[in-house]
């Protein structure tokens, strides 16, 4: 492992994203429009959007980053630059923080924008720290960077990867009690709930923004979003093959 | 004969269910640059693959610099360029080969040196997918000689280019075998074979021959490289 080819990645692949500012763009503006989309769509109800609010600014940057990462990992693969950097002095690792630190930091200009928004603009409240909620979408951005390189390795085609989405990650969001609290679902998914990320991710959220701190649940929570993290991490690793057939 | 920078002995690999190579043995020698030669599908791609250490190998022994192939402190000194371009579409000239030469740990002036040895100095600041598929693979290429590699293992690189430019690469690629760089070049264009010092000649997965150029014409018979080419295969046809 090297900071200078880990700086490498992380630099290049910031590049990649200034290449295409439309990209760049999407990220920026579609969170803050979907949680005003949110708020005069609960006009009646402004507490639902109170409830819904808070958590989503810190869930989008996992949707989006999962979404980014699978593509960009995929074409990564089918250029033949993945095989290029594997015949190189890299470190598989190398890549995999080149990735995480570009990622993280997109994402942290993506959740500061959709707070500004959120909190500033359109009078979201919640109980806790505004900084711990925007502290909390990074991590999740950087869990949904994770899956997402690990599941690029089981898509040949861009097509493939797009339907990872709604396949790996709606079920998370139906099931995390985002909108419906857990212990109201059927037990047989209130249990499958218990083995998905987004479920600690959101709960840790919740606490921060209904309870106003994380509290030792909420430290758990987010020792499991690390933790899920790392192996999926290193399962995206083991994924990255110097030899092929 | 001059050290091996390339030794190959009972070499098999299966892809997709098939041997795409039987049974292989050969040597490179180093500071040579050594063309292989032969049709599409026959094999050179998936040997090349094998030099470099990406391919997954059957059975059989391949050792590259003194090291088997593909072990980690190969990975400085073998440069591989495959068929198709591999550098990023999205970025420029410039930021692929500023990238590739930190990752390598070359110097930044080695950026300058290989665009002006592929030639693209007038095209630094374009982005890589809007130029034409010869000058790509010559992005390619140029990423290849970032870190002075002591073997360079080069997949049909001058495809699709004019003949003047070709000209020009194989120049470099002579300027780099006499200052001690090992050259391993494919190509299915016989023609090529012209500017090669060694040849190893490969069909359906074989070698038919591994002879100089002039070598070659000696054992045929014939001028023209091409019919020198058809000459081994019809005399080991009647040979079985």
């Amino acid at each position: 492992m090297s900071a200078r080819v880990t700086g490498a990645v992380a630099v290049r692949v910031l590049r990649q994203l200034r290449r295409d500012p439309r990209t760049v763009a999407l990220l920026l503006v579609v969170p803050p429009a979907l949680l005003a989309l949110l708020k005069y769509a609960f006009e009646a109800d402004p507490r639902a959007f109170q409830s819904i609010g808070g958590p989503l600014v810190g869930l989008f940057p996992f949707i989006t980053m999962f979404l980014v990462t699978s593509i960009t990992m995929l074409r990564e693969r089918t250029t033949g630059t993945l095989e290029r950097l594997m015949s190189m002095p890299l470190a598989k690792l190398d890549l995999l923080l080149g990735y995480g630190i570009a990622f993280a930091l997109m994402a942290t200009v993506q959740a500061v924008v959709a707070s500004l928004v959120a909190f500033g603009l359109l009078d979201l409240h919640v109980a806790g720290s505004t900084v711990a909620v925007g502290a909390l979408a990074v991590g999740n951005a950087v869990l949904g960077m994770a899956l997402g390189l690990f599941v690029s390795a089981f898509a040949r085609t861009e097509f493939q990867a797009v339907q990872f989405m709604p396949a790996f990650v709606f079920p998370q969001l139906l099931l995390c009690g985002l909108f419906v609290p857990r212990d109201e679902m059927a037990t047989a998914l209130e249990a499958v709930s218990y083995a998905l990320p987004l479920t600690y991710a959101f709960e840790a959220l919740q606490r921060v923004t209904v309870d106003g701190a994380l509290g030792t649940t909420g430290y758990i929570d987010v020792a499991v979003v690390v933790g899920v993290t790392l192996l999926a991490l290193a399962l995206g690793a083991a994924t990255l093959r110097r030899r092929t057939a | 004969m001059g050290a091996q920078a390339v030794s190959v002995s009972g070499l098999r690999v299966r892809r997709g269910g098939r041997p795409v190579l039987p049974d292989l043995s050969f040597g490179v020698e180093s500071g040579r640059v050594t063309g292989l030669l032969g049709p599409s599908g026959c094999g050179k791609t998936t040997l090349m693959r094998a030099i470099v250490g990406v391919q997954v190998v059957e059975a059989g022994r391949v050792e590259v610099l003194g090291a088997p192939a593909g072990s980690p402190e190969l990975r400085r000194r073998v440069a591989y360029v495959t068929q198709a371009p591999s550098v990023y579409g999205d970025l420029s000239v410039r930021e692929n080969l500023e990238f590739f030469a930190k990752v390598l740990g070359a110097a930044a002036q080695k950026v300058e040196a290989a665009i002006d040895t592929v030639s693209l100095g007038e095209h630094v600041d374009q982005t890589v997918g809007s130029l034409s598929g010869g000058q790509r693979s010559r992005v390619s290429l140029a990423t290849a000689l970032l870190g002075d590699p002591e073997l360079l293992v080069l997949d049909e690189p001058t495809v699709g280019l004019d003949p003047v430019l070709r000209g020009e690469l194989w120049q470099t690629f002579g300027r780099l075998a006499a200052a001690g760089a090992t050259l391993l070049v494919s190509s299915h264009v016989m023609d090529e074979a012209e500017h090669c010092d060694e040849l190893l000649l490969m069909r359906e997965g074989r070698l038919l021959a591994t002879e100089t150029p002039a070598g070659l014409r000696a054992r045929t018979g014939e001028q023209r490289l091409d019919d020198a080419f058809l000459a081994l295969i019809e005399a080991e046809g009647e040979g079985g």
